[in-house]
């Protein structure tokens, strides 16, 4: 139920994306998610992808500050609420969040990614709560 | 005007013969009080007697801002410590900057050539001088304010920075004349400018301009926007402080104080004394400072110097504007900087490697300093607030060891060049000849 994210530093630089996503392309990488941190002169890119050691591993080899991070993935109906529901589960236990990014899919679904600092904790109060995860 | 025409206008043989004189006693006070000294001149068998006249300076070794280190803080000190009576250092990372001290005579002897100095800006006990140079370590203020009092002038000693009250004294005071370094010059002009002061209410009539290099463009427009004549003063704290050299009324290259600075000009590469008019670094003997003097001492300041006669009646020695450096070495907004102290800076720091690169320009007159350094993969975080956090922490670690403010760029692992000779740490990008 770990997530296994993968975290690039980038400089924000034109084109330095591009090349990113060119080497994930030729290397038969897919990207499911993804969200772009900023600031003014650096960016922190998260990308969840179908083979994060392949793609740590060709990042690695091209020269970028790549590194593993374990997020989990939370689905729900896209419905008001529903987002709502799920934050209240892990405020009432506890679990705080450093960040998170969503996205939609075309069932009726959308998943939240979330990284804390207790990730099995999360997991575990989230199933309690018949919660839906993403499979790794 | 000259403050002192007997030394400032000496026949030229008079002169080479008290140098020869002040040179005898200044080796023999060295040899017999700096163990330092001692040994480097047994090692070359020499002795004090074997220095006569000028013309023996040449068979001294030289000293270098090395041996100043290796020395720190004052063990090339020629006088106990109860004759001295100031001292001020460069910056610099711990034990590594550069020490100098002051004997009461010296002191008076730095008024002295700072008085000569004012004197060629056509200062008198009538001006009002605003010495806007920064007061501390740092040489500047002190040494033009004793020379201005000297003088006799009235001296605001309003030390660097605090642009509004300086402009506002300039103002109420009716200051004639401002001292500081050329950058903060052209800065307090735009900013006279934005604050809509209305020039023809300003009485200033001459600007000291010193402590880091700049050019004909800039002294127009310095001139254009302050309304004075700008002259150029150059010293290092090493050799005394500012009042090493100056420029008098002509214009024509900085007069050096040869009575108490010899000047000499070699190749930086085989330390060969080059003759007069030929691009070299600039060396100093300083034959009449007591608590530090210094031996053939390598400014690394690249240099020419002129010994026909100015127009002004003097007889001292003329050097241009330096042209550059034999070594590494920064300065900006007067400050002196080394490539080496960022690294010693990253290398004490567990989360960075010394990959780095200094980034120079100038905005609006006032140097900048970006220090563009690399994330090391085990230490990349994927959280905003860890990499800011990273980059504060080696932004304040570089101020406090630098006295100097510089903006830290994060940057991709393996962007800066390495090359397997010297590396490439600075890109300078200040537009000056």
């Amino acid at each position: 139920m770990i997530i296994r994210q993968l975290s690039v530093f980038l400089e924000n630089r034109a084109g330095r994306l591009t090349e990113l996503t060119g080497i994930l392309a030729d290397n038969g990488i897919n990207i499911s998610a993804f969200s772009i941190a900023d600031t003014t002169d650096f960016g922190v890119l998260r990308v969840i992808t179908s083979n994060p050691e392949l793609a740590e591993k060709v990042l690695k080899e091209q020269g970028f500050a790549v590194k593993i991070t374990d997020v989990i993935g939370i689905i729900m109906h896209n419905k008001p609420g529903a987002l709502h529901h799920a934050l209240q589960i892990l405020t009432d236990n506890g679990i705080s969040i450093e960040y998170m990014y969503a996205f939609t899919s075309a069932e009726g679904q959308a998943t939240a990614v979330i990284r804390t600092d207790t990730p099995k904790k999360a997991i575990e109060v989230l199933q309690l709560h018949e919660m839906e995860l993403l499979k790794a | 005007m000259i403050w002192n025409e007997h030394h400032e206008c000496m026949e030229r043989q008079q002169l080479t013969e008290l140098q020869g004189q002040r040179l005898r006693d200044m080796v023999e006070r060295i040899y017999f009080n700096v163990p330092f000294y001692r040994n480097r001149l047994q090692e070359m068998g020499i002795e004090p007697g074997d220095i006569r006249s000028i013309e023996d300076l040449q068979k001294l070794p030289f000293t270098t801002k090395q041996d100043l280190r290796d020395n720190y803080p004052f063990g090339l000190f020629a006088v106990p410590q109860h004759d001295v009576v100031r001292l001020h250092a460069s910056s610099g990372t711990t034990g590594k900057s550069t020490v100098v001290g002051y004997t009461h005579n010296d002191i008076m002897m730095w008024a002295e050539v700072v008085a000569r100095s004012l004197t060629m800006a056509g200062i008198t006990r009538n001006d009002i001088v605003q010495v806007a140079y920064g007061y501390g370590l740092f040489t500047g203020g002190l040494g033009v304010h004793y020379g201005a009092e000297k003088i006799g002038a009235s001296v605001i000693p309003i030390s660097g920075g605090n642009t509004k009250k300086q402009l506002q004294l300039l103002e109420d005071f009716g200051s004639t004349a401002i001292a500081c370094t050329p950058s903060y010059a052209a800065y307090l002009g735009e900013a006279l400018v934005e604050e809509k002061i209305d020039r023809s209410k300003l009485k200033l009539r001459a600007g000291i301009f010193g402590a880091e290099p700049w050019t004909e463009e800039m002294r127009t427009q310095i001139q254009h926007l302050l309304g004075l004549k700008a002259y150029d003063i150059y010293g290092l704290s090493e050799v005394i402080g500012p009042g090493v050299s100056m420029e008098c009324a002509c214009q024509k290259g900085m007069h050096i104080f040869e009575d108490h600075f010899i000047p000499e000009i070699i190749d930086p590469e085989t330390c060969e004394v080059l003759p007069y008019g030929t691009l070299g670094e600039l060396v100093f003997t300083t034959v009449t400072k007591e608590a530090m003097p210094l031996m053939r001492y390598r400014t690394r300041d690249l240099t020419r110097l002129h010994f026909e006669q100015c127009d002004c009646g003097r007889t001292l020695v003329r050097m241009e504007k330096c042209v550059g450096r034999s070594d590494d070495m920064l300065i900006i907004r007067g400050v002196n900087l080394f490539p080496s102290q960022v690294e010693s800076v990253l290398l004490e720091m567990s989360e960075t490697r010394p990959h780095y690169l200094l980034v120079v320009d100038r905005e609006n007159n006032l140097d900048t300093l970006e220090i563009q350094v690399e994330v090391e993969e085990q230490f990349f975080s994927d959280e905003v607030k860890e990499l800011e956090g990273l980059r504060k922490r080696i932004q304040s670690n570089l101020a406090s060891t630098l006295g100097l403010h510089a903006a830290v760029r994060l940057v991709e692992p393996g962007t800066i060049e390495r090359s397997m000779g010297k590396a490439q740490r600075v890109v300078d990008k200040r537009k000056l000849k």
